[in-house]
């Protein structure tokens, strides 16, 4: 057999290299400028521009929910955002919700809970965690469990992750803003009516 | 000695915190984004982007690659291939890793010719990620394809033994009886054929490289995805020809590996090369599809044949197993043994084969060559059971071995009984009716199945050296590594305890050439090796103590043994008199030293190996729920029993057994990497279409420890607990889908399809 395979050019007609240009995001309260192309994702921004690197890359497809923020308290993936689009936003980063010596409840509860092992995915989780707890729809455990699916742990914690999340989501509380109880109306849906 | 006793012995100490369910250490810095995972450390000066590019055919030759058409893009700096890398180490020997099997290593960037689909053919180097991803994209390459075979059935009449020469591989063990001869005699028999795809490890992290050009000579700082620091510097410095000093790789977290990070990936010598040539700072990432493109768990198929009495005593056992290897490699698994090991079987035989296809060489996979072996033995143990009208469990325990037939040698410990009856009791399994489709909760079929597993118990040479500082502040120092399994916090644990201080204060470094040499993280060693180590280097810490002690004036502890002093609660005391005490800090004050250092080192005992077989042991328990009209399997309730020894910390040994039930119901229900044999290449190379569970996937998971503690595995008594947690878990499921529904699946990942 002699078959010939030319590997084409994704692109067959390279476009002109579009120039860089400075965007400003707002990222946990902070401005920053930054010199971009603008195809890059803000999940590059964050890591490669601004050294946020606790907003994690597993995939880059949307796939594997490592690199979710909260932009304006709402839960998206960063990999499939264009950084440019977000100028003007509240974006908020695993940075933003706590640090080392001052965690917020969540992030103490994930600890307390062993809910990561590796930790790669522990960004991402807990941002997703408190997009879920933002968005108050979630009460039980199975709810919670469906609703943090978009967020992929190779070493298995998940068992864990649930503890953590629902010590912070219990009787119908949720912490917001780094440690205040808010109480959530109750959901006028006849499940919620039951337990 | 006048003096009652002020603390008895017995009374648990505040610094005694071995075998507590404390926190990890680094836990803060991994929940609040602080950790620095490979890719994500900052360098001094600018930084370049590689981005590799993978070869789409899975055999031919390179014959143009057109790199002038992307250097002429503005910001790329270089496009590495075959063409223009130097001149490298020539022999084989020198591209070997420590844990490389037998055969010619795969290198990087060699020659034109491709041996694998998604082989690295090219890496281009830019000023930005998105300058350099694009480039890649835009970069042609011609082939010349040639004939090639992924299927490993189409293989299988050019299989040949197994060969030797893997570190930890064990052959076959050899043949009892007359097999033949027991199973056509036997009442009851049963054999099949049981077969697992490629799976792929597919840690979180892709694997990546940053490297920090110091611009002093060659000296690099490489931050590397790797399961083991040393073996990739050693890797590096022979085929580079660089010192220690100019190669020191840097992994202080490492965002799983599951034997993926065990030998050294294409990343990091391809940012090597990058850095030396360009003499600048450079960082590598693979895409998720090229994390595809490495070692994965290789597609096997193994056979069984299975007698017994009437009674339901084993009377043959033939486990055989045909696994894939590439063309240049011969990655090996212990397989087959598992089965020789269990059960005692008067007649027995075992073979393991390979056969070569073009693909890449496999590796290791967690519980390697075990989560295989027990997805088989232990399903055909279940029909074995059912063929003889035995409980499973009953079954299991009528064939308990108390010594391992493979080698005739007792165990060193086997607490397997104790993991069958606390797990069948706290699973509830004598209400388990036996025939298959008579459970059932509403329109879903119920269904419980059993197995079980052991595992290898060994320890490796490791190395760590503690330093005691005059403040009381303890630092202890291991090249070994944390791909979340816990090592932070058990080495913290073990050295505390030694030296009797609070855990605030001792601080556990590890993944750095610069520390004493480990073992790269895998075969679930870590704990019993470093471990012993840490503990090693705290006693001679110590020794030291105590010395210096026995000088200040007025010492209580002149002529004391150090057989007879603890320490504990920051104090050096008499075991007899515990008011005959010293502070630790009082000491070094007095002693005028700024701090205390010692080496610690542990290894394999020779004289045990040569006695004892060493395993730990597992016993799973399973609920599923079939939807009978759709097909649907939920693994709705597991209880995993789990012999391994004393348990150092049972909140992150809990963790690492119940990632090992998640693994296994992931092996059952969902991995495979689908290889298309007309392109010879896995096309499902993305999380997306590469299944594994999500939370909504996992209900709930029972964890036990049962009371073990076996000093002749190992100093500490631990047996290690990375692997054995997922062993049978794979064949529990199949069993419980068995009693369930009455179908027997041999073939995983068991997809609906199979069931309907």
């Amino acid at each position: 057999m002699s078959l010939h395979f030319t590997q084409e050019a994704l692109d067959k007609t390279p476009p002109t290299i579009v120039p860089t240009q400075p965007v400003t995001l707002n990222v946990n309260g902070e401005d920053h400028t930054i010199q971009i192309a603008p195809w890059t994702s803000l999940l590059d921004a964050l890591r490669e521009y601004m050294d946020l690197t606790g907003t994690k890359k597993g995939c880059d497809h949307g796939q594997c929910g490592a690199c979710t923020v909260l932009v304006d308290g709402k839960r998206i993936n960063s990999c499939l955002a264009l950084a440019t689009v977000y100028q003007g936003k509240q974006i908020q980063t695993i940075e933003g919700l706590g640090s080392e010596d001052n965690l917020s409840p969540l992030q103490q509860a994930f600890v307390d809970h062993d809910a990561f092992q590796c930790g790669y995915c522990t960004p991402g989780q807990i941002c997703s965690a408190q997009g879920l707890i933002n968005e108050g729809r979630c009460k039980t455990e199975d709810e919670v469990r469906e609703h943090l699916s978009g967020n992929l742990c190779r070493c298995g914690a998940y068992t864990n992750i649930l503890s953590a999340v629902m010590e912070v989501l219990h009787d119908g509380q949720v912490v917001v803003d780094n440690g205040t109880l808010v109480t959530i109306p109750a959901q006028p849906s006849a499940s919620s009516s039951v337990n | 000695m006048s003096q009652t006793i002020a603390t008895p012995p017995t009374v648990r100490l505040d610094t005694d915190v071995i075998g507590r369910p404390v926190s990890r250490p680094e836990g803060p810095a991994k929940v609040s984004g602080a950790a620095k995972y490979a890719a994500e450390f900052s360098v001094t000066g600018p930084l370049w982007y590689g981005y590799i590019v993978s070869s789409p055919i899975a055999k031919g030759k390179i014959t143009k690659i057109y790199a002038d058409e992307v250097l002429a893009i503005p910001g790329v700096q270089q496009v590495f291939s075959h063409e223009n890398v130097p001149s490298l180490a020539w022999f084989d020997r020198s591209y070997k890793d420590q844990v490389a099997p037998g055969g010619s290593p795969f290198r990087p960037l060699h020659e034109p010719e491709i041996q694998f689909s998604q082989q690295p053919v090219a890496m281009v180097v830019a000023e930005t990620f998105e300058l350099a991803r694009y480039a890649a994209s835009v970069l042609r390459i011609e082939y010349d394809v040639d004939e090639f075979n992924t299927d490993l059935k189409a293989a299988a009449s050019k299989s040949f033994d197994a060969p030797k020469g893997k570190t930890g591989f064990l052959p076959p063990p050899k043949p009892k009886g007359d097999m033949d001869a027991a199973y056509a005699d036997a009442p009851h028999k049963v054999s099949g054929e049981y077969t697992h795809r490629a799976q792929m490890a597919n840690p979180m992290e892709m694997f990546g490289t940053t490297i920090d050009w110091l611009g002093d000579g060659k000296k690099m700082k490489i931050y590397d995805k790797t399961q083991g620091a040393p073996n990739v510097q050693q890797y590096l410095t022979k085929i580079f020809g660089l010192s220690k000093e100019e190669a020191r790789i840097i992994s202080r977290f490492t965002g799983g590996g599951f034997g993926a990070g065990l030998r050294p990936q294409y990343q990091v010598f391809m940012a090597v090369l990058a850095a030396l040539e360009l003499e600048h700072s450079i960082r590598v990432v693979m895409d998720r599809s090229q994390m595809f493109s490495m070692g994965h768990r290789p597609h096997t198929i193994q056979n069984l044949r299975l007698a017994a009495d009437d009674k339901g005593h084993l009377q043959a056992l033939e486990h055989t197993a045909l696994a894939e290897t590439s063309q240049f490699e011969e990655e090996t698994e212990t397989v087959v043994n598992w089965s020789g090991i269990m059960y005692n079987s008067p007649n027995s035989k075992f073979d393991y084969q390979l056969t070569r296809i073009d693909v890449n060489t496999p590796a290791d996979m967690r519980a390697p060559g075990a989560a295989t072996g027990s997805f088989a033995i232990e399903s055909a143990i279940d029909e074995m059971a059912y063929a003889a009208g035995v409980d499973p469990l009953d079954f299991r325990l009528l064939n308990y071995t108390y010594e391992d037939p493979t080698e005739n040698k007792p165990f060193s410990s086997k607490r397997l009984d104790a993991c069958y009856h606390e797990g069948a009791a706290r699973f509830g399994w004598e209400q388990r009716t036996p025939e298959p489709r008579s459970m059932r909760d509403g329109n879903m079929l119920v269904g419980w199945g059993m197995a079980a597993g052991c595992w290898d118990a060994s320890t490796q040479k490791a190395a760590a050296k503690a330093i005691l500082h005059a403040d009381g502040t303890l630092v202890v120092n291991s090249a070994t590594n944390d791909q979340g399994a816990g090592t932070y916090v058990i080495m913290t644990q073990v050295a505390a305890q030694t030296l009797g201080l609070p855990m605030a204060q001792v601080k556990f470094n590890l993944g750095d050439t610069e520390f004493p040499e480990a073992p790269i993280q895998g075969g679930s060693w870590t704990a019993n090796s470093v471990g012993t180590a840490v503990q090693n280097a705290c006693q001679e810490v110590g020794k030291k103590l105590l010395k210096l002690a026995q000088d200040m004036d007025d010492s209580p502890l002149k002529g004391v043994d150090f057989e007879d002093v603890q320490f504990a609660n920051g104090c050096l005391r008499a075991n007899e008199d515990v008011s005959r005490s010293v502070a630790i800090t009082d000491i070094l004050a007095a002693s005028g030293e700024a701090k205390i250092e010692a080496d610690g080192k542990a290894g394999p005992n020779p004289a045990n190996l040569l006695k004892y077989s060493m395993h730990s042991h597992n016993a799973v328990f399973v609920e599923v729920k079939v939807d009978e009209d759709l097909g649907t399997v939920h693994v709705t309730r597991v209880v995993d029993a789990v012999a391994a020894g004393r348990i150092l910390n049972p909140k992150t040994a809990r963790s690492q057994v119940l990632g090992g039930v998640v693994w296994g119901i992931s092996m059952a229900l969902m991995e495979e990497a689908y290889l298309n044999n007309d392109l010879g290449r896995y096309v499902n190379h993305n999380y997306a279409e590469y299944h594994i569970p999500v939370n909504a996937d996992i209900k709930k998971i029972d964890v036990i420890f049962v009371e073990e503690e076996d000093h002749i595995a190992s100093a500490i008594g631990v047996k290690g607990v990375g692997e054995v947690g997922m062993l049978g878990v794979a064949a529990a499921i199949c069993n419980a889908v068995y009693h369930a529904t009455g179908k027997r699946v041999r073939e995983l990942p068991l997809t609906i399809d199979k069931l309907l």
